[in-house]
């Protein structure tokens, strides 16, 4: 699923300056313990997460993470949007809770983690 | 840390350069009904000492002047190259890494190897170890045309600048209780390593295990020291700290186990899942702790070739 698409179905906004409207997610992942999303995620998947630091930047670096969305209207630093940026992963931000936007997407036809083999 | 330290530039083009590159790509080849009397001739003309035998435009052999010998002392008289060459051709691949290709060549001791197109698995060129200094220098903009230095280069460096260069060590230093930059050694690292050309799925889970590595050496120690050793089959890192140490390994193990303080978790960590996450991501993983000392973690990560090169049996 596309980030655009993805954007539009969470009513949310895209918090990175790069064009990566286009990008492509296999899975998605919805986590506030970035030790599980390290343990369980798949490359190339969407993060939806509550946590905002440079933590979540780093999972999504050493894991191959594409994408992380903000959720319940959470958004970062600047200097977590920077190294999100240098690091070319974009950041999305929604207003929903983190089970609603899992369910929107998950609904869309976005898969799981466990539902996809890379 | 200065980037000296951290990788030189050969290291890195041994990982990342293939031998597609490097390779001559006109090969001077026989017939496989060609005669041994021809391939005298021909190795003689052109100074080489070992040619790719063809049929039909697939490579069915190699055959070299000792084979040449062997059938001058056999028999005192001329003998077909199908009789005389040998069938059992070890070859490289043009997407090969030049490290695979210094490997075999110190594993097996040949002068050169023909190299296969792995899209359409025809002879694609043939690579020597002068081949792979040369593309070195060239990549690095070294000017080695002077035949001297060319030379001397050649003979005396290929172990000097490719077989030291394989193993190398990058080290760093973890500093403890920096929440901010916890993560920053396993970037780098990670980053080096994809310079290098690592296959992503190996980088991966090497990033993994180093990212909670370090989180641990972040959030439980005041530092510590941060060594991978890279060789053409694995990647082996070391974690050292002078922290507390871990009063039961077995218990630390264990998912779900953890002793983090609320500040982590709010970090996302300190869920218990570091230790058994990196035995997940590593091949090979050993944790030693003494209470009071410090902590020793090591973990590997083998590197699978995406097929086996051994004997390659056109026929």
């Amino acid at each position: 699923m596309i980030l655009e698409q993805i954007v539009a179905i969470l009513d949310g906004d895209f918090l990175t300056r790069q064009n990566h409207r286009q990008k492509n997610v296999q899975t998605g992942c919805g986590c506030d313990l970035m030790s599980d999303v390290l343990a369980f995620i798949k490359r190339d998947a969407l993060l939806l997460t509550g946590l905002t630091n440079t933590q979540v930047i780093r999972t999504a670096e050493m894991a191959d993470i594409q994408a992380v969305c903000f959720v319940r209207g959470k958004k970062p630093t600047k200097e977590v949007i920077a190294l999100a940026e240098e690091k070319e992963i974009t950041l999305l931000a929604t207003s929903l809770p983190l089970f609603e936007a899992c369910g929107r997407l998950y609904r869309s036809g976005l898969a799981g983690c466990s539902e996809y083999e890379d | 840390m200065a980037r000296t330290k951290e990788v030189t530039r050969v290291q890195e083009l041994i990982y990342e350069m293939k031998v597609g590159q490097v390779m001559s790509t006109e090969v001077i080849t026989v017939d496989l009904d060609s005669q041994m009397s021809n391939l005298r001739n021909l190795l003689g003309e052109k100074r080489i000492s070992g040619v790719p035998v063809m049929d039909n435009e697939q490579l069915v052999g190699m055959v070299s002047i000792e084979d040449f010998i062997t059938c001058l002392a056999d028999r005192n008289s001329d003998c077909s190259v199908r009789e005389q060459m040998s069938r059992d051709v070890k070859t490289l691949y043009d997407t090969d890494p030049l490290v695979h290709a210094v490997q075999e060549f110190e594993r097996h001791g040949y002068g050169r190897f023909p190299v296969i197109n792995r899209e359409t698995g025809k002879l694609a060129g043939i690579i020597t170890k002068g081949d792979i200094v040369r593309g070195l220098l060239n990549k690095m903009e070294i000017d080695y045309h002077e035949e001297e230095t060319q030379r001397r280069l050649i003979d005396r460096s290929f172990e000097e600048i490719i077989t030291e260069k394989t193993r190398f060590t990058l080290r760093y230093d973890i500093v403890g209780k920096d929440f901010n930059r916890a993560g920053e050694t396993s970037s780098k690292l990670k980053e080096a390593l994809k310079r290098m050309g690592i296959p992503p799925d190996i980088l991966r889970r090497v990033a993994i295990a180093t990212y909670e590595a370090e989180m641990n050496t972040v959030i439980y120690t005041s530092g510590g020291k941060l060594a991978a050793r890279i060789t053409p089959d694995e990647i082996a890192v070391e974690v050292q700290d002078s922290g507390p140490g871990i009063k039961d390994i077995d218990k630390a193990m264990k998912p779900g186990f953890s002793t983090a303080t609320d500040q982590v978790r709010e970090l996302g960590f300190g869920a218990g899942m570091g230790l058994p996450n990196i035995k997940k991501c590593a091949d090979q993983m050993q944790l030693e702790s003494t209470i009071g000392e410090g902590t020793r973690l090591k973990f590997s990560v083998h590197i699978k070739r995406s097929e086996d090169h051994g004997t390659n049996n056109h026929r």
